[in-house]
């Protein structure tokens, strides 16, 4: 079973046992639930085409085939801008490293593989203290 | 010079305390080979053909005595005496051993540097004109802008995963120093009609196997739009640049690919959707960063006594610019003696340059991309005393610009990349020019080496390109010709068929004497010929069989 970090540590997935449907799931046809829709966006998406249905939504599930492909970084920013309010999960094999970069542009929370989860104890997955350029840019 | 903040001081040490966390993670087996890689590449590390490699920023190549003189003390400590000047005014360092960087890296903070994002995928060492702050033909001093691109592309957390590796260059000058054009972003300082500071900006340009020139995206960007500008662009490369193929994962190749005008427009979509988030850079956090970079407090102006020696006389013409200022000038130390490694220092001679910058030129040094080290501010009274500890320590070859200051890359000497060798080449070659007179001669001439098609020695810019490759376990090098790295930017031609390693040395030299044969006058340079008469003459002179068979035919 996959393993969930956030900002507080390891958690268990709330989610495991809701439907995270397809990312073209409003063009297909069928019914959606009013509550607690759950989206999967593979990484060559745009994140225009969720646009009419932002408000609905409750979870986005950003795939990151890789540790090394880093186009969800954009994309967690681009749906944030886009202004989307609910949760965002990075799901794939990430490092304990990314983890800061992934709450910086707006991640909630990681989905991990088990197996990635084995070798990158709980204390790794702290968020170390270090400033932020971009923010003290912009302010 | 920019002093760094509490701010920049604390980034700083909780990065190089988080790579020593990173390193134990990897020695205790929580990080794979593989996810570590990418960690060390962040922090500079790389591995080569026999050693782990140490590759340091010095941010827009400049830097100061004591910044240089602890380059000295690194060298000494835990590498082999010297280090290697590059084409990316980084400084390398080719026998570090992975535990002690921890702790190099800490040396390298105790003076305000750091070797942050020298590698990998992610926005590099932003480079700039190494004349900056001094030149004659300054619009204004591009290393503010140099240094706040630092700032903002330190950490960014959209932008340190990417498709591959991603430059940015920027010069305030007409007469482009930096090569803009072959950077994945180039940047020139320019006004508009009112006389508002803003950038050109360039997009797309690169070396490497598929070479091409910058093409541009924004005429005139108003220089508070600048960071959000360049983040659409980066924004726009990091979600649709490829990333199927490692060859054709630069940003050259989407401009390539996608069109500059389709490009422009998604860059401006997303800039102006960008802006609500951020606008643009609190301009008092820039002021403060421009105030850093004011100029030294110069001497009062004096006449300038011509010199008389003929050495100094020699090394006067080559080495040394005019400055901005009549009584100043800028001094060009040669790190290209004959027979010597293009871009290396001994600890010694870094400590000998150092000294000079500070008691003569007010503690300033400059990293120039062409692999030579810069006095930008030196009062012309000094420039005696100075040739003469130059010439001391070796280093007052006055080759500046000339057939024997040859940027090389660290070829199959070290580079587990390289395909061929490239630094005995450029030794040879400059052991066959090594008579300064002849030099003199031949005048302007930039050969430039790269020992694989990664085309890190800018072969492609070279007036002479070099690239050396590997044809079925023998090396082979190929020639271009007619390229050029400044405002006048072009790409060079390959001349034919390539030359084995005992044959490129008389290549070149054939290629040299076909241009003192065609040119007009003395002053006619080599780049002018070719542009006048175009590569046949030189293809004659590279392949005379050819030419006698098709004369015979």
């Amino acid at each position: 079973m996959a393993v969930i970090i956030t900002e507080d540590g390891i958690a268990a997935d709330d989610w495991a046992d809701k439907t995270v449907y397809p990312f073209d799931v409003f063009w297909s046809g069928q019914e959606l639930p009013e509550e607690a829709l759950a989206v999967e966006f593979p990484n060559d998406r745009k994140p225009e085409d969720l646009v009419p249905w932002l408000d609905r939504i409750e979870m986005i599930r950003v795939e990151f085939p890789s540790f090394a492909d880093g186009r969800g970084f954009s994309l967690a920013r681009r749906l944030r801008t886009l202004g989307y309010k609910g949760r965002l999960r990075a799901a794939g094999p990430v490092v304990s490293d990314q983890h800061r970069a992934a709450v910086r542009v707006g991640f909630d929370e990681i989905e991990l593989p088990e197996s990635v989860a084995a070798r990158q104890p709980a204390e790794h997955w702290v968020i170390r203290k270090q400033g932020s350029y971009q923010q003290r840019l912009a302010s | 010079m920019y002093e760094y903040t509490d701010f920049d001081e604390a980034f700083v040490r909780e990065r190089v305390a988080e790579f020593r966390g990173q390193v134990e993670r990897r020695l205790d087996g929580s990080l794979t080979e593989d996810e570590f890689k990418p960690l060390r590449l962040m922090n500079g590390l790389y591995l080569q053909l026999h050693a782990y490699m140490l590759r340091i920023a010095v941010p827009y190549g400049t830097l100061n005595g004591r910044q240089m003189r602890q380059f000295a003390y690194i060298a000494d400590r835990w590498d082999r005496g010297y280090g290697h000047f590059t084409t990316r005014q980084n400084i390398q360092f080719n026998w570090p051993k992975l535990q002690d960087v921890p702790d190099m890296l800490e040396a390298l903070a105790d003076v305000q540097m750091h070797a942050m994002q020298t590698s990998g995928n992610c926005i590099r060492n932003v480079t700039a004109d190494h004349f900056s702050g001094a030149a004659t033909d300054e619009i204004a001093d591009p290393r503010p802008t140099a240094e706040l691109l630092r700032q903002w592309s330190t950490d960014h957390p959209e932008f340190t995963w990417l498709g591959r590796k991603f430059k940015i260059a920027v010069t305030g000058s007409e007469h482009d120093r930096a090569v803009i054009k072959a950077h994945d972003i180039g940047l020139r300082l320019v006004q508009d009609d009112d006389g508002n500071p803003g950038y050109e900006v360039l997009v797309g340009g690169g070396l490497g196997r598929t070479p091409m020139l910058g093409k541009v995206v924004r005429e005139f960007l108003p220089k508070e739009h600048l960071l959000p500008y360049v983040e659409a662009i980066l924004q726009v490369y990091n979600l649709i640049g490829r990333r199927d193929n490692k060859y054709k994962a630069r940003i050259k190749i989407l401009v390539h690919e996608t069109g500059i005008d389709e490009i422009r427009r998604l860059v401006e979509s997303t800039f102006q959707e960008n802006l609500a988030r951020f606008n643009g850079v609190n301009q008092e956090v820039f002021d403060r960063i421009e105030a850093s970079f004011a100029a030294p407090e110069f001497e009062p102006v004096y006449d300038v006594t011509p010199a008389v020696d003929a050495g100094l006389r020699s090394w006067i013409d080559t080495n040394v610019a005019d400055h901005r200022e009549p009584h100043y000038a800028i001094v060009t130390i040669s790190l290209k003696g004959i027979g010597e490694t293009p871009g290396d220092a001994t600890s010694d001679q870094m400590r000998i340059m150092a000294a000079l910058a500070e008691e003569f030129a007010h503690d300033e040094l400059r990293i120039s991309h062409e692999q030579n080290v810069i006095l930008p501010h030196v009062p012309r009274r000094h420039l005696a005393e100075i040739y003469r500890r130059l010439k001391d320590a070796g280093l007052a070859t006055a080759n500046i610009g000339l057939v024997s200051d040859i940027i090389a890359c660290p070829g199959m000497d070290y580079c587990a990349l390289a395909t061929a060798r490239s630094i005995p080449v450029a030794q040879k070659i400059s052991e066959t020019f090594a008579d300064i007179d002849r030099q003199r001669d031949i005048g302007p001439l930039k050969i430039k080496i790269s020992g694989c098609i990664n085309a890190c020695g800018h072969h492609h810019v070279g007036h002479i390109g070099i690239l050396g490759l590997d044809r079925a376990g023998v090396e082979n090098y190929q020639i271009t010709l007619g390229g050029d790295g400044t405002e006048t930017a072009s790409i060079g031609e390959r001349a034919g068929p390539g030359f084995a390693y005992d044959e490129i040395v008389p290549a070149v030299e054939r290629l040299i004497e076909a241009y003192l044969d065609h040119r007009s006058e003395d002053t006619e340079t080599f780049l002018e010929v070719y542009r006048r008469m175009g590569p046949a003459p030189f293809k004659a002179a590279l392949y005379p069989e050819a030419e006698a068979r098709s004369n015979a035919a």
